[in-house]
């Protein structure tokens, strides 16, 4: 499998505590999402938008998260054939782990870069497919991974911190 | 100086598609002119007027996601009753204009004193 890191230098000794001790989350949430369900796909995120809005988190944090989370529920709902969103939230941050049931990435390096993309014409009517999702879960998240190849499934998880 | 959403409705010809939300005291301090769902996702704010002719249901959701307070569909377009809906629930505020988006990105650019 072809993996990708992305994290913020700053975070990198917290991002290592995290994964390293494996805490249990406070709250979480999971989602389904299915293939191709536009209307559907986007939900997972405003439950965990809204569930931070109401513990109080940052406006701008607030943003980030639901940034990231939400492109990465587009890309499950364009790029797959399905897959789920497991939402966890921590005092201090939250991880959200999107896995998928394929058809898998190619070239990560190369789906990381602004404006490629291998979306079909329907995701692309539907104003989406501009090759920036990842781009932007990149810019608005403190931890990027993606595991993936082709002809497997895609797991991609993100971390944000709430300060 | 931020302009009141009301003020740019006047200017503009629009009209809210959402009354039951409270939209005349929004303020606006920008505007961003996308089609891109995801380059608003990218650049999309609070205090930012959303000016585009997609009109599905997403659409709200990008709003929602990244704060953006104001949709202006451009050329007299309007979204499906659906699409309204989950823009009041999302306290979203949606405006139609007869205008072209580079008469309502330039109205309100002037507006802004910029």
């Amino acid at each position: 499998m072809a993996e990708y890191w992305n994290i913020d230098p700053a975070r990198q000794s917290l991002v290592d505590e995290f994964f390293a001790q494996k805490p249990e989350p406070e709250v979480s949430l999971d989602f389904n999402i299915p293939e191709k369900d536009f209307n559907n796909a986007g939900k997972g995120s405003a439950e965990v938008k809204n569930l931070l809005k109401r513990l109080g988190i940052d406006p701008e944090i607030l943003r980030r998260i639901a940034v990231a989370s939400y492109e990465a529920e587009i890309n499950v709902a364009a790029h797959s054939v399905g897959g789920k969103m497991i939402s966890n939230i921590y005092d201090d941050l939250i991880h959200i782990r999107f896995e998928d049931h394929g058809p898998g990435i190619a070239d990560i390096e190369q789906a990381m870069i602004p404006g490629f993309s291998t979306a079909d014409d329907l995701v692309r009517e539907m104003g989406f497919g501009a090759g920036l999702g990842l781009p932007n879960i990149k810019k608005n998240s403190d931890m990027l991974h993606i595991d993936s190849e082709r002809g497997k499934n895609t797991v991609l998880e993100l971390i944000v911190f709430f300060s | 100086m931020p302009i009141k959403l009301k003020e740019y409705l006047e200017a503009i010809q629009g009209q809210s598609l959402t009354p039951a939300i409270s939209c005349e005291g929004v303020e606006l301090v920008g505007a961003y002119v996308s089609d891109m769902l995801s380059d608003v996702m990218g650049s999309g704010k609070e205090g930012l007027a959303w000016i585009t002719i997609m009109k599905h249901l997403n659409v709200i959701a990008v709003a929602s996601m990244t704060g953006i307070p104001v949709i202006v569909f451009a050329k007299g377009n309007v979204p499906e009753a659906a699409v309204i809906e989950k823009a009041i629930e999302e306290e979203i505020c949606l405006v139609t204009s007869p205008l072209t988006t580079f008469e309502l990105a330039g109205i309100l650019y002037k507006l802004l004193g910029l």
